[in-house]
Order: C-alpha cells, then sequence, then structure tokens
C-alpha cells in the first residue's frame, strides 16, 4: 500500500497534466484559442471538442435513394438499347416492344433473326455491373419456344445501380453543399441506398433542403408543333403553374453540357434575377444547330420534367451561352445555379429522416448542459465532503480528473460532444464516485472488524478491485451496445458513458489510493478519517 | 469533524424475510406494468412512431397555443399535439406519420413553415418517415435484448449461474417496471429513452454485482451460516455503500432534471425512477432468487437446519430455518471477521 511505486506516480501525474492541455483548449472561447495557436508550436494545440449538431445547431439529413426511379430509369434505357440492337441488325419484331413490371419483351418470330440478336441482348448486362462476372446476373434474359425474348432487371441489377447511384451522389451532394460555403459538411453512405449528410452551423436549413432535394437534371427540347406524331412528345407541367405544354420527348441539349452556371439578372426585363450559362464544345456546337434549323420555335428549357421557359428562337444562338429566365427570385436563381453547376442526381433522393436544430436552441442546450454538469458535480462534490472528509477530498480530486480524462477522451476520439452525451457525464460523475464509496465502505468495515489502519486500507483496495471490475464490465456492455446500435445524439451518449467507465478505474482507483499513500505516509494517522 | 451517515452502522435487517412480500408485491408491479403497456400503451415520440416535431419560439414573446393547435385542422395533418412549456414564448407541435411515403412528411413541414413563418422562429425540425421509424423500432430493441444477453453471459463466466439468472430476473424487472414507468407517466418514449433504459440495466446489474460479489466471498468465508442468513449479513455489510452511491448518482440526475433542459428531461426522469427500482431489486428480488435456485451454503445449512426439528423439505424453508436460527442466536458481522482475521489477510483468490 504504502510502496507506491515511482513511475506509477509520475505516470498518473504525466497522464493528468497531458488531459488537462488537451482540455483546456475547448474551455476558452474560439477567437482565444485561434489567437494563441499562432504563437504556440503546433504539438502544443491540440483540436478542440467536437460539438454535435443538437448542440451547434445545424441539419442532419438522411436521404434515400427512390428504388423506383431507378428501375424506371434502368427500363428506360434498356428499351432505348433494345431499339438500337433490333435497328442494326435490322430485325422486325411483331407488336413493338412491350413493357413488364421490371422490364420489356418483345417477340421476334424468325428463328434466325432471333439467334443473331440474343448475343447481342445478352450483352447488355455488362452495362449493369461494374464488376466482370462474379454474383447473381444483374439482367435476366429469357427466351420463350414461341418466340417471345423477355428481359428483366434483376434484384442483384438493381442493388448494383442503386449502390452506383449512391456513389454519385455522394459527389453530387458534395459540390452542391460546399456552395452553401458551411464549414466541415459531412457526407456519407449508409447501407446500401442510403446517405447521410449533416451540415453543423446553418444559418438556413430549408436551403439544404431545397438544394438536395432537387434532382436538377436540365434538359433543351422543342415544343411540339401541330400536326407532329403525338407519340414523339409528352404532356409536362410548366414551372409556374399555367398548365401543360406538349413537349417533343428527344432532348437536344443536356445538363451535362454545361460548363458553368452562375446567377445574375437581365437589364432588359427590368433586372429579372436569371441564371446564365455556358456550354462546352460539344454543347455549344448541338445548341447552335438546333437553333439554326429551328428559328421561330418554341424552345423549351425543362428542369426536372417541369417547363421552367420555352422562349421563341429569334435568331441561331451560337456562342455557346445563354440564359434562363423563368420568374425566379434571387434567390431561386441561386440556388439553380448552384445546382446546374454541380451536376443531376443519376436518381431521386427522397428525404426519410430530418434532424434540423437552429443556432439558438443549440446554445440554450449548451447553457443547459454546463448549468446541469456545475450543479450536479457540486452537490456530488459537497456531499462527498461531507461525508468522506479528507478521504472526500481525494475522491473530489479523483472526480476533477476523471472528468478531465472524459474530456480528452472525446477530443483525442474526435467523438462529437451531443446533449445526451452531457447527461451521460452528468450521470458518469455520480457513478464515477461510486468506486470511492466501495473502497471506503470496505476499508471502515475492515477497520471496524478490528484491523489497523494500514491493514483496513490494503484489504479495503484489494477487496474492493474485483467488484469494481465486476461492476464496471457490466456497464461498459451496456454502453458499447448502445454505441453500436445507436445514432447521433445517443451514440454521443455512450461514448461518455463508455470513457467515464474506463477512466474511473485510473481515476477513483489508483490514483485515489496513491493519494491515500502519500496522506498515511505525511500525516501517520492514528485513527482511521472516516 | 463529524462527518454525514446515511446509513447506519452494523445493520442486521433481514432482507430475506421479506421476500414473502417482496415477490407477490414486485409480480403485482410487473403485472400492472405489462397491463399498462397493453392497455394504455406508450407515447411513442417520433423516433419509433414516425411523424414529425417542431419546436417553436414566438418573434413576439408569447405563442398562441389555441391558434397552433388549430393547424392541425387548418392545414389537414390529422391529429396534431401542441404544448408549452418552460417559457411563454415556446411551444412544440407534434403530428403524426402523413398518408403518402416520405415525400408527404416534407410537404406537411413545408406547409406548417408558410403558415407560422413569419411569426415564429422554428429552433427545431425533426422530422422521421416510416421506415427509419421502424428501423429504430428494431435496432432499440435488438439493444436492450443483446445487452442482457451479453452481461448474462459475462455473469455466467464470472460467477455460479445462479448469481446470473438470479441478476437477469432482476434486471428483466427492472425493465419492466421502467416500461409502467414510462406508461404510466406519458413520458415520450424515444430513442434517447432506450439509452436511459440500457443505463438502467447497466446500473441495476452493476448495484447486483456489488450485493453478488459480497455474497459469493462470504460464502466462501463462512461456511457455516444458513444460506438465508449469510445473504442477509453480506446485503448489510453492503447497505452503506448501496445508499451512498444512490444518493450521489440521484443528486447528479437531480441536477439534471432541475437544470439539463427538455430535451433531456424524460430521460433524467426516468433514470431516477431506474436507480430506485434497481436499488429494491437488488436486495430484494435478485439475492432471495439465489435461494429459489437452489444455492446452497451447504454445511451451514445443514448446521441451521439441525437446530430445527424436521424442515429439511423444501428449500425455501431451509433458507427460512436459517433465518429463524439467526434471530435466535445472531452472530455479530463482526464477530466472525475477528476470527477470521489472520485467514483472509491472505489476498482473496480472483
Amino acid at each position: 500500500m504504502l510502496r507506491f511505486s515511482t513511475w506509477k506516480f509520475i505516470a498518473i501525474v504525466a497522464m493528468t497534466l497531458a488531459a488537462i492541455l488537451v482540455v483546456t483548449p475547448s474551455m476558452m472561447t474560439p477567437a482565444h484559442y485561434e489567437a494563441l495557436k499562432e504563437r504556440l508550436p503546433a504539438w502544443l494545440t491540440p483540436p478542440t471538442i467536437v460539438l454535435g449538431l443538437d448542440l451547434q445547431g445545424g441539419s442532419h439529413v438522411m436521404l434515400e435513394v427512390d428504388k423506383a426511379d431507378i428501375l424506371t430509369t434502368q427500363v428506360k434505357n434498356l428499351r432505348e438499347d433494345v431499339r438500337r440492337i433490333l435497328r442494326e441488325e435490322k430485325v422486325a419484331i411483331t407488336g413493338g416492344i412491350g413493357a413488364t413490371p421490371r422490364g420489356v419483351q418483345l417477340r421476334v418470330a424468325d428463328a434466325a433473326d432471333r439467334e443473331r440478336i440474343l448475343p447481342k441482348l445478352r450483352l447488355l448486362r455488362n452495362g449493369f455491373s461494374a464488376r466482370a462476372g462474379g454474383g447473381d446476373s444483374p439482367l435476366d434474359v429469357e427466351e420463350t419456344p414461341d418466340g417471345l425474348i423477355r428481359l428483366t432487371v434483376t434484384d442483384a441489377g438493381l442493388v448494383e445501380k442503386t449502390r452506383r447511384a449512391v456513389d454519385q451522389s455522394i459527389e453530387v451532394i458534395r459540390r452542391r453543399v460546399d456552395a452553401l460555403g458551411t464549414r466541415e459538411p459531412s457526407i456519407q453512405r449508409e447501407g446500401d441506398d442510403r446517405i447521410i449528410v449533416q451540415v453543423p452551423g446553418l444559418q438556413d436549413p430549408e436551403q439544404l433542403k431545397t438544394i438536395l432535394g432537387q434532382t436538377a437534371k436540365l434538359e433543351f427540347r422543342l415544343v411540339a408543333e401541330a400536326g407532329q406524331n403525338p407519340a414523339d412528345s409528352e404532356e409536362l407541367e410548366q414551372q409556374d403553374g399555367t398548365g401543360k405544354l406538349p413537349i417533343e420527348k428527344q432532348v437536344m441539349v443536356q445538363g451535362e453540357d454545361l460548363t458553368d452556371a452562375q446567377p445574375g439578372f437581365d437589364q432588359q426585363r427590368g433586372g429579372e434575377p436569371v441564371v446564365n450559362f455556358r456550354f462546352n464544345i460539344r454543347g455549344a456546337q448541338r445548341f447552335g444547330e438546333v437553333t439554326s434549323k429551328n428559328v421561330d420555335r418554341l424552345f423549351a428549357i425543362v428542369l426536372d420534367n417541369k417547363v421552367i421557359s420555352a422562349p421563341r428562337i429569334l435568331t441561331p444562338i451560337t456562342g455557346g451561352s445563354g440564359q434562363i429566365s423563368g420568374r425566379f427570385t434571387v434567390e431561386e436563381a441561386n440556388n439553380l445555379s448552384i445546382l446546374l453547376r454541380a451536376g443531376a442526381l443519376p436518381a431521386k433522393l427522397n428525404i426519410v429522416e430530418e434532424r434540423t436544430v437552429g443556432p439558438g436552441l443549440g446554445q440554450d442546450s449548451i447553457d443547459a448542459g454546463k448549468r446541469a454538469a456545475y450543479v450536479g458535480a457540486g452537490l456530488v462534490v459537497v456531499y462527498m465532503l461531507i461525508t468522506y472528509g479528507v478521504f472526500g477530498v481525494f475522491a473530489n480530486l479523483a472526480l476533477f480528473v476523471h472528468i478531465a480524462f472524459i474530456f480528452a477522451g472525446l477530443v483525442l476520439l474526435g467523438s462529437t460532444l451531443t446533449l445526451p452525451g452531457i447527461a451521460g457525464i452528468v450521470l458518469t460523475i455520480g457513478m464515477a464516485v461510486d468506486s470511492n464509496v466501495l473502497i471506503y465502505e470496505r476499508i471502515r468495515e475492515e477497520n471496524h472488524a478490528g484491523r489497523t489502519i494500514l491493514a483496513s486500507l490494503d484489504a479495503g483496495f484489494k477487496r474492493a478491485f474485483a467488484t469494481i471490475v465486476d461492476s464496471n464490465v457490466t456497464m461498459f456492455v451496456a454502453a458499447a451496445i448502445l454505441y453500436f446500435l445507436g445514432t447521433g445524439p445517443v451514440r454521443g451518449f455512450a461514448v461518455s458513458l463508455a470513457l467515464g467507465i474506463l477512466t474511473t478505474i485510473i481515476t477513483a482507483y489508483t490514483m485515489t489510493q496513491m493519494m491515500i499513500a502519500i496522506w498515511y505516509h505525511y500525516a501517520r494517522p492514528t485513527r482511521l478519517p472516516i | 469533524m463529524k462527518l454525514l451517515r446515511l446509513a447506519p452502522e452494523n445493520t442486521k435487517f433481514p432482507f430475506m424475510r421479506f421476500r414473502r412480500v417482496s415477490y407477490p408485491f414486485s409480480a403485482l408491479l410487473s403485472l400492472i406494468a405489462v397491463a399498462l403497456f397493453i392497455f394504455k400503451g406508450m407515447n411513442f415520440g417520433i423516433d419509433f412512431a414516425g411523424g414529425t416535431v417542431i419546436e417553436l419560439r414566438a418573434k413576439n414573446g408569447s405563442a398562441e397555443v389555441g391558434v397552433l393547435r388549430g393547424l392541425g385542422e387548418g392545414l389537414k395533418l390529422g391529429d396534431i399535439e401542441v404544448q408549452g412549456f418552460g417559457n411563454p414564448a415556446d411551444a412544440t407541435l407534434r403530428f403524426g406519420l402523413q398518408p403518402g411515403g416520405d415525400v408527404a412528411q416534407q410537404a406537411a413541414v413545408e406547409r406548417v413553415r408558410e403558415k407560422v413563418g413569419n411569426d415564429y422562429e422554428l429552433r427545431r425540425v425533426e422530422v422521421v418517415g416510416p421506415r427509419v421509424s421502424n428501423e429504430l423500432v428494431q435496432s432499440g430493441t435488438l439493444g436492450v435484448v443483446l445487452s442482457i444477453l451479453a452481461v448474462l453471459g459475462y455473469l455466467w463466466f464470472r460467477f455460479e449461474w445462479q448469481f446470473a439468472v438470479g441478476a437477469v430476473i432482476a434486471t428483466m424487472h427492472d425493465l419492466l417496471l421502467t416500461v409502467g414507468f414510462f406508461s404510466i407517466t406519458q413520458l415520450e418514449f424515444n430513442t434517447t429513452s432506450i439509452a436511459a433504459i440500457l443505463t438502467i440495466v447497466g446500473y441495476s446489474l452493476n448495484e447486483t454485482v456489488v450485493v453478488l460479489d459480497r455474497i459469493r466471498e462470504n460464502m466462501r468465508k463462512y461456511k457455516k451460516l444458513g444460506t438465508a442468513q449469510m445473504i442477509d449479513m453480506s446485503i448489510n455489510a453492503v447497505l452503506p455503500r448501496t445508499i451512498m452511491t444512490a444518493t450521489t448518482v440521484m443528486l447528479a440526475l437531480i441536477a439534471l432534471v432541475a437544470f439539463g433542459g427538455q430535451v433531456i428531461r424524460s430521460f433524467s426522469l426516468a433514470m431516477i425512477w431506474g436507480i430506485f427500482v434497481a436499488t429494491y431489486s437488488s436486495i430484494f428480488i435478485c439475492s432471495p432468487m439465489l435461494i429459489y435456485l437452489g444455492l446452497r451454503n451447504e454445511e451451514g445449512d445443514k448446521a441451521a437446519a439441525s437446530h430445527e426439528v424436521a424442515s429439511k423439505d423444501s428449500q425455501t424453508r431451509d433458507g427460512q430455518s436459517g433465518l429463524e436460527s439467526a434471530e435466535k442466536e445472531p452472530p455479530t458481522t463482526s464477530a466472525p471477521a475477528k476470527k477470521k482475521s489472520a485467514q483472509s489477510r491472505k489476498p482473496r483468490q480472483a
């Protein structure tokens, strides 16, 4: 008991100092720390604690790729591919390409024709799978004896496409969110078909949802004229709600041929907000051709299957740049240009979960958490003091270091501190002293049983240790499971709790033992003070 | 300096005798909890039920709860729950899942924003779609079940099987009563509540383990004592610590309830209840369970039985006989300890 090894002593003091050093910046105001950072070497400036979205304000949005949308796109592409193959191979079919729930079917009467196109149709699989071979086939090609060929997108194919859509979407979303100019957004994939977007410190969370919720597929298509084959056009809703317009199905120029888009004002229209765009070479050529051939026709700008505007082509536009006007507000023009610059999403994304906390509430939560922590810690400290006297002082010192360790742990792990996390810390303040209580009560008991002070201290620490380990392991198990199954704020709670449990072993046990050893050495008590 | 002692010293409460009362009492409470859960149900928050919560702060300083209630009708949101709290400027709206999938939920929030956005600041918006809420239910349930299994495994590995079973029964008891607590108070039950439940499970086991640890130690030390008597002695020995720790945790929790803010209040209240129940169950449920499960202090029971006439039928009677003999010739806690002190100075086997 008295022979407390020097290295252990040094280790504990060093750890405590290190913890305090790590935690200090997080306790300072950010401005102060930034100023200090410039005058200190890098190793002396640890990162500050990361606050969860519930504390600093911000948005957490979970998006899910719309599988139905992906399937629709796949079937549409499939149909085009089949049509192309038929055209290339000059194969005639009976009754057109029919639709099935997850694919297309076609009837080829001539057996020789069938033999010719089947291998080509099977090759369409390659368009689905990034991995060559392996796994289930993404596309089923069936043939019935009476000449019916059925192509079906399989589950494996859909999963593969979904996964790829998620990957592409993450890139697009990153560009969009970056354009908002926020700091440290986090964009992660979640499972097979979801993306979690977390953006701290947003002043206008609505804008985030606006720019996440749009596919932003931009198309330039001609408005159909009377006398055209109705099968070649479709009725599309107009953005301003003035009804539908017949729009040709053929897409003349696409949004992917844009190189830039910026919000601006059209002076000729009395300073109306517009979006100015610029095409790449291919887009510029194509745009020039179309506008030359179709002077006087209406040219529709279609965004996500809605007609934004359909101006008349007055003269051929060959300069490779243009303007979209659609009675936008400044904000709408700004958002649209962000979307066009970032590119279109490969599929529709639905918001399946949203948690937004305004900056005001976040600050209130921090204040509430702080107050609860101070009051809770204060009560426990006073209570330990009046119950255990000088031993209470040791327990309180250990408690102080314990809290420093938890915060240092959070900083070093880069884990976020959430409001439930603060609750976890306050709770561990109550529980951290449990180890001290276990030890002290055991010491008392041994002393009452007639042992000397030294023997009681020794036995108290030794015997309480097994109990401390057992009881903390069970608590740790609960915290670990909570961590793996929980999300967001609850996870923050689990981390605080787990860290708190780990550090009590060091602080409440080893540190207290050290302090009591030193105290015994100098005070040489004749009576146990508890 | 006179130090404060909450727990009286050297108590000799015959805890085991209370099992005749505590078991029916707990069984009744558990049944009530189950009945409440089935018939009254829980106030599931949007995490589990899906739906939307919007926290508003009136820009002019006073929220008009009546007007907000009218939104449900006006915006076709279905049942809308409006709660004021804290100060007059704040209110929360809560409404359930809108028909029409994930898109419809966002549209509903948009309608509310358009309607009240000029007069109120939207401080918090949470929308949980139907599928996400189902997943949260699954992972929450899985978490509770897994943690109990994991702890059962650990205790089995560390202690005799009776201890593990006893601990798990006590934990289930605490779990049931906590569920009952949520049902009767209609506190919102959400993912944070799952955190509360798992923490209560952890704390309950923590308490149980401390008692069991002492029982195990005393089983080796006092082979001559009857099982019930030995368990009583162990509980009495750890009683000061139990009271002390429950008090410190309570102090921390009271601070959380009073100052921690709205978001974690239901968590803190549930925890306070949980600490009560966990402390009770570790003493009155888990420990007597050891007797029912046939934990025997072999020599001790035999010795105790020889004092009694014909009491070798049931284990229950066995435990009881040990208790009665304890009353006739009560050995003090300290006396055997003194006797054994020389021997127990050796490091205890782990």
